[in-house]
């Protein structure tokens, strides 16, 4: 176990250290630059040069990249190149927990819908209920999410006026009204993993209640929610773990159209702002903590097959 | 075996002698893309307490679909059609609700598998397998249940019970796998134990342990049983009485001493000749049986047998021949019955 950890520690330093290199060349590349946004347009070519020098935008790339690399070391990711020029690692902070708590509002969310969806489903499979179930889940992933999110707004929001929009508030000023803020937010994210999660897990369960242990199960006079939750859940749960670590990874970072719909302050939205005043050190920053949460949430979903089955515990370790 | 004397406690309501099971002109239809296949064609009989019928054929006679639905797996439905009688300690199998089915699989009649790598949940530990049953059935608290689980696992033969009850499938031989199958469904002691291949999966050794372990438990728990298997050999010497599917039909049925030594259906002597024997002279053909068995969705009209019969007339394949009680020299032979216009060894009907 001790030497998985240290390996699986190893591969995270390795990749983040290819990340964070990687966004630098392409931060480099962008065409907004910094000294422009800073002092605004129209000023002589030779104040633009001075602060590009100030800024030590003229070393090269490596050089540059080490100079970050290093602070960010220490815990400093720096502060922000454009006005107002506030601290990478403050912003982040304030931006960080929206963004977790809709990717993880959502994903519940998705789960809740999607497990007895599939199980519904792949218990009468063929039958009525599974197509409606099945053509919904195909309507529902062809829809783009700021559609989504639209539809969502009009229907909760204006229609039937149950849940506001564009508003945020914090989780620290009032629980309650943090997650009936979110709520709608949350959902828009849901609806397509939800879609994406009730086929994956359908095809699993299908595959799993022919198996002969079902069957023993059932000739032991167990109940259709006994077998279904006790004996196929786990085994048919391999592939929709493994999204549900890809998604939620991906979610941290890109739920930009969704936060954009919402008004919300995450994370998305701040890479975004920044990339486009050619905020390179905040870009690095917000990039490097998404990266982070990428990979240990995948290691945390690696780890969790051994708990799912038994018969990978040793084999791992 | 002492633990088993508390086993015994519990007997289910069937009176002495009434039989535990009764089947008559069962038959069930499987509804495929391709037709629908007739895999049991009326079969009747009877078993009484502490009684085994041992059923043979080749793969795809019927005989799992057969315990299947003396089972009420398969039941009158959209995908298959059940129609006769299946009657356990009493209850008529088919005319149950769902909720009344599952009140008797496991508590009156059990199922033993025939691949133990695939019976068990391989995320669920062996005690599991048989707490839950416990529990469900016999509204035991979880220790309770677990006592008795131990108490089981020592009934089946399995040393050192408490440490394999936290142990998973694939921690556990095949062998013990399949102690833990039939304890999981002698768990509540049913009148009835369904044993289909119970030993087909397993190597020759623990089959017989196997083989004699569920003769042991039958005598102690006074079941009665269904050992369903291709193999004669298996069911020679462990059954009372032996009936011989072809084609989802009982072709012969007689006790097994009488079954092996004067079979009166040309399949049943054909599967007798085809058993290799270690006294034959090396290098002799093996006898097999030519052909293959007909399709059961288009079966052919007389006697299923008949395109592979060595004996077979004009009638066969006109006429299907029902199963009748047979009689030697113009005496009737008790017990024993088969379906042949032209039998062999002499029968009669």
């Amino acid at each position: 176990m001790g030497r998985t950890l240290m390996k699986r520690a190893g591969e995270l330093a390795a990749v983040l250290l290819i990340v964070s290199f990687g966004t630098f060349l392409l931060v480099s590349l962008l065409p907004n630059d910094p000294a422009v946004s800073i002092l605004g347009p129209g000023r002589a070519p030779a104040e633009y040069a001075a602060l590009r020098e100030e800024l030590g935008l003229d070393d090269s790339t490596l050089s540059r990249y080490l100079d970050w690399l290093g602070s960010a070391l220490t815990g400093d990711l720096g502060q922000s190149v454009v006005p107002p020029q506030v601290d990478v690692l403050d912003r982040i902070a304030a931006a960080l927990p929206v963004s977790v708590q809709l990717a993880v509002m959502g994903m519940g969310m998705a789960l809740l819908i999607s497990i007895p969806l599939a199980m519904w489903s792949a218990y009468h499979a063929g039958g009525r209920v599974d197509r409606v179930i099945s053509g919904g889940t195909f309507g529902v992933l062809s829809v783009p999410s700021f559609l989504a999110g639209l539809l969502v707004i009009m229907v909760f929001a204006n229609a039937l006026d149950w849940f506001p929009r564009a508003q945020w508030v914090r989780i620290t000023e009032s629980l309650a009204g943090n997650l009936y803020h979110a709520f709608l937010p949350a959902l828009t994210i849901a609806l397509a993993e939800a879609a994406l999660f009730t086929r994956i897990l359908r095809n699993d369960l299908i595959t799993t209640l022919q198996e002969d242990f079902i069957l023993a199960a059932k000739a032991k006079g167990m109940s259709a929610r006994h077998v279904l939750f006790s004996d196929a859940l786990r085994p048919s749960s391999f592939s929709m773990v493994t999204l549900i670590g890809l998604s939620l990874g991906r979610l941290i970072g890109s739920t930009v159209i969704v936060e954009y719909l919402f008004a919300l302050p995450g994370l998305g939205s701040l890479v975004i702002g920044a990339a486009d005043t050619g905020d390179f050190v905040m870009v690095q920053g917000a990039v490097l903590v998404i990266a982070t949460i990428y990979v240990l949430t995948n290691l945390l979903i690696d780890l969790s097959y051994g708990v799912l089955d038994p018969r990978i515990r040793r084999a791992h370790v | 075996m002492s633990s088993s004397s508390a086993l015994l406690g519990k007997r289910s309501a069937t009176e002495p002698g009434s039989p535990v099971l009764v089947v008559e002109d069962l038959r069930t239809r499987i509804h495929t893309p391709r037709g629908d296949l007739q895999a049991v064609d009326g079969i009747s009989f009877s078993l009484g307490r502490g009684e085994t019928l041992g059923i043979v054929g080749e793969s795809g006679s019927g005989k799992s679909v057969l315990g299947r639905t003396i089972m009420g797996l398969y039941t009158d439905g959209p995908v298959t059609t059940v129609t006769g009688r299946v009657t356990i300690a009493g209850k008529d199998v088919h005319a149950l609700s769902a909720k009344e089915l599952r009140s008797l699989w496991g508590a009156d009649v059990g199922m033993v598998f025939q691949d133990p790598m695939t019976a068990l949940n391989p995320v669920k530990k062996a005690g599991v397998h048989l707490t839950e049953s416990l529990r469900r059935h016999r509204g035991m608290n979880r220790s309770q249940a677990r006592a008795r689980a131990e108490e089981l696992l020592n009934l089946v033969g399995i040393p050192e019970p408490r440490r394999r009850l936290d142990q998973y499938p694939h921690e556990l031989s095949g062998g013990m796998r399949q102690r833990v199958v039939i304890a999981m469904a002698l768990a509540n002691e049913p009148a009835l134990l369904i044993a289909d291949e119970p030993t087909t999966a397993l190597d020759v050794t623990v089959q017989k342990q196997i083989l004699d372990l569920l003769a042991r438990l039958q005598g102690e728990l006074g079941m009665a049983m269904v050992l369903i298997s291709h193999n004669l050999g298996v069911v020679a010497g462990r059954a009372d009485r032996v009936a011989v599917m072809y084609a989802g039909r009982v072709i012969e049925m007689a006790d097994a001493a009488t079954l092996f030594e004067a079979p009166h259906h040309p399949y049943t002597e054909a599967l007798l000749a085809a058993i290799p024997r270690l006294h034959q002279p090396p290098h002799v053909r093996l006898e097999a049986i030519d052909g293959a068995p007909p399709n059961m969705i288009a079966p052919p009209v007389g006697c299923r047998f008949a395109p592979r019969c060595r004996y077979a007339q004009d009638d066969c394949s006109q006429v299907l021949p029902v199963l009748d009680p047979a009689a030697v020299d113009g005496v009737a032979t008790p017990g024993h019955s088969f379906a042949c216009h032209h039998p062999v060894n002499g029968g009669r009907h």
